[in-house]
């Protein structure tokens, strides 16, 4: 058999149903085996809308998210991906194809050192020697692509080694001597822990997107109720704490605020959630990195707490933040365990009362809010809310990265993991419009709505064409004000108001763009209709890109300037 | 304060603060690794990126063909290396990092000088070689080379002495590091 259909052998037994890719001269062998390999195969238009796309896929399904480029510029239009998956912990693998061997090192066409290039953003990366290597490292890739910390892994296979004949046999065991995660947690650790809480007079919890990629999220929830532990989770993190729950009426009363939320945390978080954070006694942080986004100015970051860290990467415990208690494992497992000691402690419920009564005090002075417009105009929070309310919060929603981004966590009350994909660390604009593809790929029963800038949305505006073809039923919201938002703001706020380049303009037309693509296209500019016109672009069949123009300058609201502390929040 | 993403600058100050822990000496990391291409990259690459400096450098193999051995030093007043340690061992190839007690670890290091050295001065530096049971190993009318074997304080000991002679070049392998008693390193 040769090497490739081996390889698609391999991609069936890591239950691969679909990747996403670009055929170029380097995986000819590649594509040809995708003709009879029974994988399902989505053609892009760009490699980094077929990362993203995997991406998308990954962190909406759980499952690994795969992408295929050919050499040189497929494989490096693969970069920002992959450092995308890395800095996010997503589960992904990416093939890419080489020169043949006898032109490495030559400056060959299309031959670009991409275990070189990848090698800073990747968790790993297998460079293919010999055709009977394939197999093994396919399955390793997904191994370590999926377990521990997740992340991206490559694998480079130059082409004339792909379409070599190889004895095919399926690989049972993995050989990794240099890779165990630890994933257990130290128990005497965690009985420490729960002692801690006990103790604790004015503890927080602050949960990140490694409770959402370890699947903790019931966990998170049964803890957390095990007894009145506030929750505020990180940008990755939301939705693992529902910021909603069932109102009293049951299902059918509808839902209401969850009591023990407190709201995403750190530069764009609320009050309440960064107050508690700066007046805590204890810190109990699960699958959250302390990113500067959150501490703000480090040396006055939450300067009364002392600090659980639980977390699965070792490397991430005492790297920002020294920890008082630190326990490396899978926070399901920790969490688990964390449950069962801290409920055999039987902690006093009401210990915590005067703690709940300072932060109910700060829910109520300042709640998220703003200055709704007296006229039709659209406020950018308001088509949020509007969105929110045409969903009835249950879709998947992808953002981009900027203002809109940060509206969609402060606006969209997130009821459950897995709904909200954004790209947090390393803040990649364009990611928006082929993850929503790849989520809606992975999850065809969801509905999956890109919330995506006009800045953004253009950086792989191309993807549309991908979205028409496989009819992928994207809804994607553009929040247009015509501006590089994000930055415009930080110039009028920081940079005394010159802005510099941030004006978009009104282009493109948005309507006749997704027209062009063979895609449904609408503009919407009045609030008092925006949220039946949302229901209605939801309502239509396939794809829909929908162009909602919002005023032009506003500004996401409270903050806390770079490098600054907690205490000295605006807006 | 200067802040990122604020016109206000940086001071000096500033930039070199920093948080994590400094353990203020000298740390000898021995690092046993798989025999696979591009390893050693990786390992140079994880530290460059996360702005340590290593010292010194050796790679060899080891008593099993499918491991090599890296000992690197880093100077621990600069980096925290239990953040060193910590990135290093999430490379999939690398299977164990032992940070060496320096009491408890016999290290050594090989250089060879190129010295300035005609008739009269000949007589003086092989002297001092032998105090520091040094060998010649090449002599021409202009010049001498010696080879000296020891800890890093005893080779630049060493060099102090011979360098007044005029010292043309100097080659330094970087340490080697082994546990001393039963146990592995």
């Amino acid at each position: 058999m040769r090497a490739v259909d081996a390889l698609m052998e391999c991609l069936k037994a890591e239950g691969v149903d679909v990747v996403f890719g670009l055929p170029g001269g380097a995986n000819l062998p590649t594509y040809d085996a995708f003709v009879t390999g029974g994988i399902r195969h989505i053609l892009v238009r760009h490699e980094a809308g077929g990362g993203h796309a995997a991406e998308g896929y990954a962190r909406a399904t759980g499952k690994v998210g795969v992408a295929f480029a050919t050499s040189g510029p497929g494989a490096t239009n693969l970069v920002t991906p992959i450092c995308d998956a890395m800095m996010d912990s997503t589960p992904t693998v990416f093939i890419t194809g080489q020169v043949r061997t006898e032109l490495l090192g030559t400056d060959g066409f299309q031959e670009a050192d991409t275990i070189g290039i990848t090698m800073p953003v990747v968790k790993h990366s297998f460079m293919i020697q010999h055709p009977t290597e394939i197999p093994r490292a396919i399955h390793e890739a997904f191994h370590i692509a999926r377990s521990g910390r997740p992340g991206p892994v490559l694998v480079d296979i130059p082409m004339d080694l792909s379409r070599a004949e190889i004895d095919y046999e399926p690989v049972t065991d993995l050989r990794l001597p240099g890779y165990q995660p630890k994933i257990d947690g130290n128990q005497k650790q965690i009985r420490q822990a729960a002692k801690a809480l006990a103790a604790a007079q004015r503890p927080v919890i602050y949960a990140g997107g490694g409770v959402v990629n370890a699947n903790a999220s019931a966990e998170l929830i049964e803890f957390a109720t095990s007894d009145r532990f506030p929750v505020t989770c990180t940008l990755m993190g939301l939705g693992a704490f529902p910021a909603t729950v069932e109102g009293a009426g049951g299902r059918e009363g509808g839902r209401e605020p969850n009591p023990q939320w407190l709201g995403m945390l750190g530069m764009h978080g609320t009050r309440a959630a960064n107050y508690a954070m700066d007046e805590a006694d204890l810190i109990c942080a699960v699958g959250a990195r302390f990113d500067d986004r959150i501490t703000g100015k480090l040396s006055e970051f939450a300067p009364r707490a002392k600090f659980i860290h639980i977390d699965v990467d070792p490397a991430e415990i005492s790297k920002n933040v020294p920890a008082h208690i630190p326990i490396v494992g899978d926070a399901k497992n920790v969490l688990a365990k964390l449950i069962i000691e801290y409920r055999a402690i039987g902690a006093e419920r009401e210990r915590l009362d005067a703690w709940w009564s300072r932060i109910e005090g700060w829910k109520a002075k300042y709640p998220l809010s703003f200055e709704d417009s007296a006229d039709a105009e659209i406020k950018p929070q308001y088509m949020v809310k509007a969105l929110y309310e045409a969903t009835g919060g249950e879709a998947i929603v992808v953002s981009d990265v900027g203002q809109h981004q940060m509206w969609a966590a402060q606006y969209y009350d997130f009821p459950a993991p897995r709904r909200w994909i954004n790209s947090g660390g390393l803040g990649t604009m364009g990611f928006g419009l082929p993850a929503a593809m790849g989520a809606a790929v992975g999850c065809p029963e969801q509905l999956v709505c890109g919330l995506v800038g006009d800045g953004s949305v253009q950086m792989n505006a191309q993807e549309l064409s991908t979205c028409a073809q496989n009819g992928i039923p994207v809804k994607i919201f553009i929040m247009n004000n015509g501006y590089l938002g994000m930055v415009r703001q930080w110039q009028e706020l920081f940079w005394d108001g010159k802005y510099s380049h941030v004006d978009m303009g009104e282009f493109p037309d948005f309507v006749k763009l997704a027209e062009a693509h063979g895609v449904t296209g609408m503009r919407f500019a009045d609030k008092h209709t925006l949220v039946e016109d949302m229901k209605r672009a939801i309502a239509t069949d396939g794809p829909v890109l929908v162009d909602v123009r919002v005023t032009r300058e506003e500004n996401t609201y409270p903050m806390i300037p770079a490098g600054s502390a907690a205490r000295e929040m605006v807006g | 304060m200067g802040e990122p993403g604020t016109k206000v600058p940086l001071s000096l100050e500033e930039l070199e603060a920093s948080t994590n822990m400094r353990t203020g000496r000298k740390h000898v990391l021995s690092i046993l690794v798989e025999n696979k291409s591009g390893v050693l990259t990786r390992i140079a690459g994880l530290f460059a990126r996360r702005g340590f400096n290593i010292d010194t450098l050796t790679v060899g193999p080891t008593e099993d063909t499918q491991v090599s051995r890296v000992t690197l030093t880093v100077d621990g007043a600069l980096h925290p290396i239990d953040q060193v340690t910590k990135q290093l061992h999430k490379l999939v190839n690398v299977l164990k990092i032992r940070d060496l007690e320096p009491a408890d670890t016999v290290a050594r290091e090989l250089a060879l000088f190129k010295v300035n050295a005609d008739g009269a001065q000949r007589g003086e530096l092989m002297q001092i070689s032998e105090i520091f049971r040094g060998k010649v190993v090449d002599v021409t009318k202009r010049a001498i080379i010696l080879e000296v074997t020891g800890t890093t304080e005893k080779i630049e000991a060493f060099e102090t002495m011979v360098r007044p002679f005029g010292l043309i070049e100097m080659m330094r392998t970087g340490e080697i590091a082994i546990s001393r008693g039963r146990s592995e390193t």
